[in-house]
């Protein structure tokens, strides 16, 4: 239309060189972290302190003890042998859970009638504790590792499952049309539109499942084990040795940011096209 | 005339509770091939509507369209359709969007490349390749949409008011790299807006939707080719045909 031919290209994005130091770049995150670093001595300190002096050593312990504690059953070998049987429950029964919840998300959220019919029985089950389970579980298979497995799996079977469905449930119309007009299948936009876009949902229910998995698996073991974190801490509680429960509660929570760092590092690959301020 | 899409006595109404909702009521409109239409009408006369029977997304109430006489019941990919939002997917970026038509389409994946630089180039979204569409300004992604709709090499063009959300000044380059993309390309084009200049600007033909996609007004414009927006401005022809479908607009509100 101009007699001219217009400038189509995009201006490239104008970048000036900006100074800043290490500090200047790195200073939030060292500050939080030190601060951390500090928040944990001086509560650790004051634990310490106070023990014996204000508490009951029998009920409170002190962290000088668990640390003891922690370093005896690791030259013994109780500590490893132990944590390994809870870590292999834990994981084997988030992944068969999660695998099984995203695959059953899917799928149904994929076939609105059937959801539709089976929401209320998919609710109702949910709602059940999976505590009240463990005694079923112990009839169905026995007290050995798969009972815990499966109870871990059955928590976080659901969670991944309501927020995978929910996820594909919100999956925006305009790209559904936009693979249409493409000539796209079904399984184009199955695969192309749907999967990508619950995987938010699938993520969010990974991340809230993680305790979850824990929790199932700890239970299990309490209800009935002869080894694994849960048998450990209800053996010491039973000798009234409490530094042996904080130091189980300890590795556990060691397990539990652990498992966390890695479902965060997939949730940071897997979203790496969302904007920096939706990203937790 | 040759008309490549024609519209039968075309209706829709969409369900609401116990009501059906009328959005088009017995539009007959015939385009012809390798022109420039543009579709002139208020928001809520049916224009989007129109647009998404041709394009085969929803099917009609009653009548029919049909495309080189054959009915469209799906979309198809001789037709490319450029929504009114963007429908870019958040998670791939500029170069993966492109693509896509060819991936459902099957082709190899050097090939693929190979197009979306092309195109990439057409566009002159050169450096952005890597980037996912939040990264994008709207002009720039409307580029990327106009990219992954051309590259499919539909015949047929359909545009939902695609610049109505830009700024003026980027909405006047995107329409002149638009007509510049588009002559002597042989492509038939249905061109949707509200904007009166815009649709004088770019259609040979001007039609007029009144409420319900009734046809106000349907007449070539006349227009020599290239054309420039400040000069056409002020010119007595196009101030009088301005004046023209400003008056058809409003008889088809009255309606």
């Amino acid at each position: 239309m101009s007699s001219a031919p217009p400038d189509t290209a995009a201006p490239a994005a104008e970048t000036v060189p900006i100074e800043r130091t290490w500090w200047d770049r790195r200073g939030g995150t060292v500050t939080v972290a030190l601060t951390r670093l500090a928040l944990v001595a001086v509560l650790l300190s004051v634990w310490e302190w106070s023990a014996e002096r204000w508490f009951d050593i029998t009920f409170t312990s002190r962290p000088s003890a668990i640390w003891a504690r922690l370093l005896e059953w690791h030259r013994d070998g109780v500590l490893w042998a132990n944590t390994w049987v809870t870590l292999e429950e834990i994981v084997l029964g988030f992944v068969l859970g999660s695998a099984a919840g995203a695959l059953a998300g899917f799928l149904l959220a994929s076939a609105p009638r059937v959801y539709r019919v089976l929401d209320p029985f998919i609710m109702a089950l949910y709602s059940i504790p999976k505590v009240a389970l463990a005694p079923l579980f112990i009839v169905w298979f026995g007290i050995g590792t798969n009972m815990k497995v499966l109870l871990a799996a059955a928590t976080v079977f659901f969670l991944v499952f309501l927020n995978t469905a929910a996820g594909v449930r919100e999956v925006d119309r305009g790209l559904i049309d936009a693979v249409r007009l493409m000539g796209g299948t079904k399984r184009d936009i199955a695969m192309k539109v749907i999967l990508p876009s619950s995987m938010t949902g699938m993520l969010t229910g990974l991340k809230v499942a993680v305790p979850y998995a824990l929790i199932g698996a700890v239970i299990g073991e309490l209800v009935a084990s002869n080894r694994g974190l849960g048998y450990l801490i209800n053996d010491a509680a039973a000798n009234f040795d409490t530094a042996g429960v904080f130091a189980t509660l300890v590795v556990l929570s060691v397990i539990a940011a652990l498992l966390n760092l890695v479902v965060g590092l997939f949730d940071r690959w897997v979203g790496r096209w969302k904007p920096l301020e939706a990203r937790t | 005339m040759s008309a490549i899409l024609r519209l039968e006595s075309l209706s829709k109404q969409f369900v609401k509770d116990d009501v059906g909702i009328v959005a088009l009521r017995d539009l007959t409109l015939g385009i012809e091939e390798a022109g420039f239409v543009t579709v002139l009408g208020r928001s809520g006369c049916g224009k989007s509507t129109m647009l998404n029977l041709l394009a085969g997304l929803i099917p009609p109430s009653s009548g029919t369209v049909t495309y080189r006489g054959e009915p469209i019941l799906r979309p198809r990919p001789e037709i490319g359709y450029l929504t009114q939002s963007d429908t870019l997917m958040p998670w791939r970026d500029v170069r993966r969007n492109i693509e896509m038509p060819m991936e459902i389409k099957g082709v190899p994946a050097p090939r693929r490349r190979e197009r979306a630089a092309e195109l990439v180039e057409r566009v002159g979204l050169q450096g952005f390749e890597r980037h996912y569409p939040r990264e994008l300004s709207g002009g720039m992604r409307r580029r990327v949409s106009l990219a992954r709709m051309l590259v499919g090499d539909p015949e047929t063009l359909l545009l939902d008011e695609p610049f109505g959300a830009l700024d003026a000044q980027l909405r006047t380059d995107l329409q002149a790299e638009l007509l510049r993309l588009w002559e002597g390309s042989g492509q038939t084009v249905v061109f949707v807006t509200h904007d009166i200049e815009e649709a004088l600007l770019l259609g040979d033909r001007v039609v007029v939707l009144g409420r319900l996609g009734r046809v106000v007004l349907d007449r070539k414009t006349d227009i020599p080719r290239p054309r420039a927006a400040d000069e056409m401005r002020v010119d007595p022809g196009f101030v009088a045909l301005h004046k023209e479908m400003t008056a058809a607009l409003a008889e088809g509100a009255r309606s």
